[in-house]
Order: structure tokens, then sequence, then C-alpha cells
């Protein structure tokens, strides 16, 4: 490294940028992609057709920012990161729940109109922006997260690692809610007075699991939180950018345990004796 | 697969009170990334969290004893008529006008080439005429659509301050002659000794105009020189 002067080489990169040299890939290949936009507010509102260049390695939010830029300032998009950890830029892209920012334009089919519309499971603001604040409300009336008194005097725990690593596939969740857009529970049957939605089992899941936790959360879960009303259909699993395995690890094991302590004939015969006795 | 470096983190900014994170605007807190000298001339990773959560806390609670201590507040109607005016105008310019992602872009497209991570006094200048260039188009920005989550009207509303950060970087930038941290100057490539002993702090001069002056780092408290020593 050393042997190379800083100023020769840095030099020959600020004249090539300053310069608008030639990039340092060979030319990608360039086409054009028509995108089909939902455009409205709670209203009411239309798809728009909308065409722009797309370039190799692009995703469908920069398309989506490029057509912003070029022809639709005022087209309502959320979004921060742009690499799939914020769970902000949520939407339906051709009918299914995705990630614009993950959503590469070589994995889906360019040469029909790409449809983009907004998450349909929750009220709409504007064009592809949806009101997503029940899911903040619901979170709000959970049971929060309550250790048991410490185990050593200087306030600390003491936990064996195989119990910690347990919660920790809940804890990759970034909060997209694709889960819940998906749910037929919250899309088709509108229950989000009566049922939490996969995102929220998930939650539950992680708290159930912490080798701290005293909260009793069952009753809940059967009653206020409606988990009977999940029918194992997996869409959530099949959605969520952070592939946690929310039926089969989340929902299945929350509600054998609902089961276990309210419905189980065995338990509740052996309790009945205990009672007599 | 390419590699290079990048640009990822503003270590100048607002010009604070180390103690109640309060800028020389009374009322007016800063902390975090926007704030400025945490972080000297290259913060390392993991740092900007702890700044934030530290100084932010900061920050937040001074912010709570000031709006105590200033309860009662005097709304000066033309002012806020008069921004309220200024924010709605792109809007009365419309859609014919020139849109405000196209002069975003080319801003960022300039800075990056003139004001980026290997600078030059020549190009820096460049920037400095290039900017009162992208001022006026600033002036005449439109907007179409309405009030209700419109990124067009707030990336037309941010341009003026974009244009300000822009500026200050340039400014400070120039006045530094010497390379340290992310701050490389091809013309100036080595430490000096003197660019060591004090910070570049801009403001607004009472023609409008922006200032630049040095002003001499304060002497490092004995205690935290001592740590330092200990940890050398």
């Amino acid at each position: 490294m050393s042997a190379i002067p800083p100023s020769a080489t840095t030099a020959g990169a600020t004249t090539a940028s300053a310069s608008g040299a030639a990039p340092l890939l060979p030319e990608e290949p360039e086409s054009t992609a028509t995108f089909r936009i939902w455009r409205g507010d709670a209203s009411g509102g239309k798809y728009e057709d909308y065409s722009t260049t797309i370039t190799e390695g692009m995703v469908v939010l920069d398309a989506v920012h490029q057509i912003q830029a070029e022809s639709a300032n005022d087209l309502a998009v959320r979004w921060n990161c742009k690499a799939g950890k914020c769970g902000s830029c949520s939407a339906e892209v051709n009918g299914k729940p995705r990630l614009m920012c993950m959503t590469r334009l070589n994995e889906i089919d360019t040469t029909a109109p790409v449809t983009i519309e907004p998450m349909r499971a929750f009220p709409l603001i504007r064009d592809l922006v949806a009101d997503v604040s029940w899911n903040f409300e619901v979170k709000k009336r959970m049971k929060k997260f309550k250790p048991r008194a410490p185990d050593a005097p200087d306030g600390s725990w003491r936990m064996s690692q195989k119990d910690v690593d347990r919660g920790q596939e809940f804890r990759k969740c970034i909060e997209c809610y694709l889960c819940q857009d998906v749910c037929h529970v919250l899309r088709d049957h509108h229950k989000h007075e009566s049922f939490i939605g996969p995102r929220f089992f998930v939650h539950a899941a992680y708290l159930e699991t912490h080798p701290l936790d005293t909260e009793d959360r069952l009753p809940e879960l059967k009653e206020a939180q409606g988990i009977g009303f999940c029918n194992i259909t997996k869409c959530c699993t099949v959605v969520c950018p952070e592939s946690i395995r929310i039926t089969d690890n989340a929902i299945i094991p929350l509600k054998e345990r609902v089961i276990d302590e309210f419905y189980d004939p065995l338990a509740k015969l052996v309790k009945l004796f205990r009672r007599r006795s | 697969m390419e590699v290079g470096p990048t640009t990822h983190y503003i270590m100048g900014g607002i010009r604070v009170d180390g103690d109640s994170q309060m800028s020389t605007v009374p009322g007016l807190f800063a902390a975090g990334e926007c704030g400025a000298g945490l972080h000297g001339a290259n913060r390392l990773g993991g740092n900007s969290l702890s700044d934030l959560l530290v100084f932010g806390k900061r920050a937040g609670e001074y912010a709570a004893k000031f709006a105590r201590e200033h309860g009662e507040v005097t709304v000066h109607l033309e002012q806020a008529d008069e921004a309220g005016a200024r924010a709605l105008a792109p809007f009365d310019r419309g859609a014919a006008s020139e849109g405000p992602y196209q002069i975003q872009h080319e801003l960022q497209d300039m800075m990056q080439d003139l004001v980026g991570i290997v600078r030059r006094e020549d190009e820096m200048r460049n920037a400095l005429a290039a900017l009162d260039g992208f001022d006026e188009r600033a002036a005449r920005v439109g907007a179409n659509g309405n009030r209700e989550y419109n990124p067009g009207w707030h990336t037309a509303l941010d341009l003026p301050n974009l244009l300000t950060v822009s500026r200050a970087i340039a400014l400070a930038a120039l006045e530094r002659r010497e390379s340290r941290g992310g701050h490389f100057r091809d013309d100036y490539p080595d430490k000096s000794a003197e660019f060591g002993g004090f910070n570049i702090v801009l403001k607004k001069a009472g023609d409008g105009s922006m200032e630049v002056a040095r002003r001499p780092l304060q002497p490092l408290p004995t205690e935290l020189k001592q740590i330092i020593e200990e940890m050398k």
C-alpha cells in the first residue's frame, strides 16, 4: 500500500469523477417497464400506468422513486432504510405483500405491467401509504415483559443459553406488518377488534418464551386476542421477509398451550377430582 | 464486486453547548448526527448510538427545563403567516415550474463530484459558484397535488436546507487546509498540528451571507486527559 503515493491514485479518481467519465462497470442493458400504481386516498382512487427505464440490480422501490422523480412528484410512498430492516416500504406487488426495497425487478415479470398497491388490510392514507396505527394500539394493550426478582444481590439474573436462544427468532421481526396484511382474519373478515394478528402472536411468543418472564398471557390469547381465529393457513409465514416461522414456531405452540390450559378433558377431570377431594 | 468509500455520516453539525445541548438559538436543541463536535474528525462504528442515547437524554431534559422556565410564549401571527405563505409557495407556482427531485438529484451529484470524499480547492470553489445557481432554481421550484402526504412538496421545502448545509460543508472544507479523519484534501494530504487546534464555525452574518471563523479548542479537562494517557 505504502508504495503507491496516495496523491497519485486519488488525483486520478477525482479527475475521473469530476469530468463524469466512464463508469467502472460496462454499460448495463436498459429497458422500459410499465408500473400500474394505485393513486388515491380514503375517498377512493384508481390505478395509473407509469413507464420508466429499468436497469440491472433495481428493486421495486427504486422504480417507484424514479417514477416519483420523473412523472409523479406527489406520489406518496413510505420508506426509509432501503435494506429490508426498517419495515416501512410494505406494499402489494402483483398482488403479493412484499417489502418494495427487497423485491428485485429481475424476480418479477416486467414484460407485463407491474401492479403496486398499498397494504389492503389497513385504512389508506394516500397512494401507497397505509395507516398502520391499529398495530401500535394493539401492542399497547398487550401485557408487558415482567421479569422475576433478580437471581443475584447485584440485581442480575442467570439464564441458560438454550433458554435465551428460544426467543431469538421472534426478535427478528421488523414490524413491516406484511403478515397482518395477508392474514384473512384481518384482511377479509376484519376482526381487528377481536384478533391481534400474526405479528402480535410472534410478540406474545417472544415474551412467553423469555426465561425471566413471569406473566401469564394465555387467558388473553384465548379471549380478547382471539388466537382461535387462526386456522393455520401459514400465509403469514410465506410473506415474512425475516423468514420467521410464524405459524410453526409462534402460533401453534401458543395454541397448544391455550388448549392444554382450557380444553384438555383429562386435565379438566383431574381438576374436578382434586376439587372434590 | 465493486468496493469503494462512501459518505455515511456527517461529523459536523449544529454547534451546541456540551451540557444542555442548546444551540446559539435559544430554545433550539440538537443531539445525534445533526449536532457537531462529539466525534472529532471521524465517527467510529457504534458511537452514533451511544451519542444519541446520552446526549438525546440530555437534550430532552434541558429542553423540558427550558420550556418550564419559559412557559409563556407570544406567537407573532404575521411571522407565522409569512412562514405559511413561504411553505405554500411551491403550490402557487405549480407543476409547470421545475420539480424538486431534478434539483435535488443534480445538487447531490454536484456535491459528490466536487466536495466528495477527495477534495481540492479549485473543485470546491466551482461547487460554491454552482450553489448560487441552485439557490435560484430552488427559489422557483414548483409542487403539484395537495398538502396531504406529498413527498414532492416536502422535497421542495427541504431544498433551501440542503443548500445551506452544502454551502457550510464546502466553506468549512475549503478553510481546512489539511487532511484529517473523514476529510481528505488532495492538495493538503497531511495532518497539520496547527489545524488540530481549532474548530471551524460558520454563522449567518448581518448581510445574510455565511461567515467562517476559527474557534480555538477548549483544553481537555485534566481527568479526561488522564484517562486518554492511561489508555494509550
